[in-house]
């Protein structure tokens, strides 16, 4: 399961990276998604995996089992997640408004502010 | 008043600003009263703050909710911490003076100061955290603040440079995420100090090697270090003037903070094999910066690239790692977000009264309100290592440790670029200042009026602190040795959190 996932992780993190050195604007969003997945794919495994083992606490016991699944990762990643998901949806509005403005998908065609 | 109190009232006070600020929209009056008594009451628990870390225990912690570290989050303010808190709550204060102009023009609308507020809670949750995790998520709060305080006005250009600076910086964040993922799952824990416990073992340190270039990348990407740099200098041009003086100011430090932490803290162990890539970085960054403020002609664009070569010698004080690099490092960090946030301001009063910041088109300033030749001439030559100005003092102990350390090529690297410094500040007082003003310029001045003073004031305040650095900074370089010597026995900052006997456990 962690090789798997290992691989899964690689493969994201690859195709996020590709979108973002394409040139059209709509790529370079999916790049940011994709490379914020990837990221809370790997704060999650690298955590460590359990199966079936719920981070629960036993009826009269006052810790969980041991081998029960680590709930902070979960909590990193859910955290993570909220963030990163406020962050798409300002980056969405942004690109959008920018689009309008210029009417231009190209990144080429953003070169304004770097102009000598 | 108890110290941890003390702590949490520090982070209290901004995020009970912007809340206040919030409520009160509707009222620009009351809500500009409310974001300038907010940031003084800042002011004034800083100030304390600083002064019961340093006079009294020299490190103040509180654990959040009562958990114990290393369960639950610890707020720790060693000197460190405090002083950088302390001097981003004088910074948020001025800033905050000089936008009271902007939101009568109605340039800032009402959700400056709320925004305002949440980045200043940002900049200062994150020099306080003592929690891996929690910096992460400080440093998300700081730059959803940023995002959108950057884009305020919706010009063009202003959502071309915010474009670039959300991409990078969001890619940023992504990393930082994976590197303390990563020192989660070896090593079980996100507390500062428990990191620094657990690495000590050497063989739980190789974990570094992918954990520390990870988070190097982060924190490098968001100080702004060569290579990283690229969103900084075109973005930082485009906004309202206040805001891209307090981004001049805070933003890029609160990434060095980062650096300065982690590396002192925990990664100490394994420094040795970083330290030649960070000093190519330092050196990288110094150059960059400076030949690109050479380059350019517009004078926001020009403070912009030297921020970046001003980091390069901060970061080159981190690379030597001894105590008198520290300490100038940390000298340096104080007296450049004073000289910069200024420098930035004075920039604004020129485009507001000539409407435009193009070296081409100004000129003839020096002869038409002296005053305002006076208030740049000092942060401009502090900033260039002019003596005996603040930036001399900051310039002169870095050169010292490079050339203690026999770091030869980088000590060399570090005065080529002082002197290009100078070259390019030179530029900008040739050019609006000394120069006549060309004939198809605007020379006719908006009036001098009265209501001049929100954007004078913070000027003559940061002049003074500057002059104050400059002719007796004693007292600063004391606390910032104190600091440093705080920083490079990591043992004093595990006790205090976690309590006396766990070093070396």
């Amino acid at each position: 399961m962690n090789m798997i996932l290992s691989l899964v992780i690689g493969i994201v993190f690859a195709t996020g990276v590709y979108c973002l050195l394409r040139r059209s604007l709509m790529r370079l969003i999916v790049g940011i998604i994709l490379l914020g997945q990837a990221a809370n794919l790997a704060v999650f495994t690298a955590g460590g995996l359990t199966v079936g083992a719920p981070a629960l606490v036993g009826e009269g016991a006052q810790v969980p089992a041991v081998g029960a699944a680590d709930p902070l990762p979960q909590a990193l990643v859910l955290t993570a997640i909220v963030i990163g998901f406020g962050l798409t949806v300002f980056a969405v509005t942004l690109i959008h408004r920018a689009r309008e403005t210029t009417g231009n998908d190209d990144v080429d065609a953003f070169n304004r502010t770097d102009a000598v | 008043m108890s110290d941890s109190t003390l702590l949490f009232l520090q982070l209290i006070v901004p995020v009970t600003t912007a809340l206040a600020c919030l409520a009160f929209r509707s009222s620009p009056r009351f809500q500009q009263v409310l974001g300038v008594t907010g940031s003084a009451l800042g002011l004034v628990v800083a100030a304390w703050l600083l002064m019961r870390v340093d006079t009294g225990v020299g490190i103040v912690v509180a654990q959040a909710g009562g958990w114990e570290a290393p369960f639950g989050i610890s707020i720790v303010a060693d000197r460190l911490a405090a002083g950088m808190v302390a001097v981003s709550a004088l910074i948020g204060f001025v800033v905050v003076i000089y936008s009271l102009r902007g939101l009568r023009d109605g340039e800032l609308g009402a959700e400056y100061l709320p925004l305002y507020s949440l980045l200043i809670l940002g900049v200062q949750g994150a020099f306080l955290t003592g929690d891996l995790f929690n910096l992460y998520v400080w440093f998300e709060v700081m730059l959803v603040a940023s995002f959108v305080l950057l884009t305020i006005g919706n010009k063009a250009v202003q959502l071309e440079g915010a474009l670039k600076y959300v991409m990078l910086n969001i890619i940023g964040s992504a990393l930082f995420l994976v590197g303390a993922g990563l020192v989660y799952g070896k090593i079980g824990t996100l507390n500062l100090a428990d990191i620094a416990v657990r690495l000590a073992d050497p063989e739980q340190a190789e974990v570094l090697h992918t954990s520390g270039i990870l988070l190097l990348v982060a924190f490098g990407l968001k100080a702004g270090l060569f290579p990283f740099f690229f969103w900084l200098p075109s973005s930082y041009h485009t906004p309202r003037v206040a805001v891209s003086a307090v981004f001049a100011g805070l933003l890029t430090k609160v990434g060095v903070y980062a650096l300065i932490r982690t590396y002192t803290l925990f990664f100490a162990g394994k420094f040795a094999d970083l330290q030649g890539l960070m000093m190519w970085l330092a050196a990288g960054t110094m150059i960059a910066g400076v030949l690109g403020a050479a380059a350019h002609f517009e004078f926001r664009k020009i403070l912009s690239f030297h921020i970046i070569s001003q980091i390069g010698y901060m970061v080159m004080g981190l690379a030597l790692m001894t105590p008198l690099a520290l300490t100038a490092s940390l000298f340096y960090l104080g007296h450049h977000i004073v000289v910069k946030t200024n420098l930035f301001l004075v920039g604004g009063i020129v485009q507001h009264l000539r409407g435009t910041g193009d070296l081409a088109r100004l000129g003839g300033l020096a002869r038409g309100m002296p005053w305002l030749a006076v208030l740049f001439f000092v942060p401009a030559f502090s900033l260039a290592g002019i003596p005996p100005l603040s930036g001399f003092w900051a310039k002169l102990g870095i050169v010292k440790a490079g050339l203690e350390y026999e770091a030869w090529a980088l000590t060399i690297t570090a005065l080529a670029v002082g002197s290009l410094t100078l070259f390019s500040m030179t530029k900008i007082w040739m050019e609006v200042f000394w120069k006549d003003a060309p004939e198809d310029a605007n020379t006719n001045n908006k009036p001098v009026d009265g209501r001049l003073w929100p954007l004078v004031l913070p000027c003559v305040v940061l002049g003074s602190i500057t002059l104050w650095i400059g002719f007796a900074g004693g007292d600063m370089l004391m606390f910032a040795t104190r600091a440093a010597e705080q920083l490079l026995n990591p043992e004093i900052y595990i006790e205090a959190v976690l309590g006396p006997g766990r070093v070396g456990s």
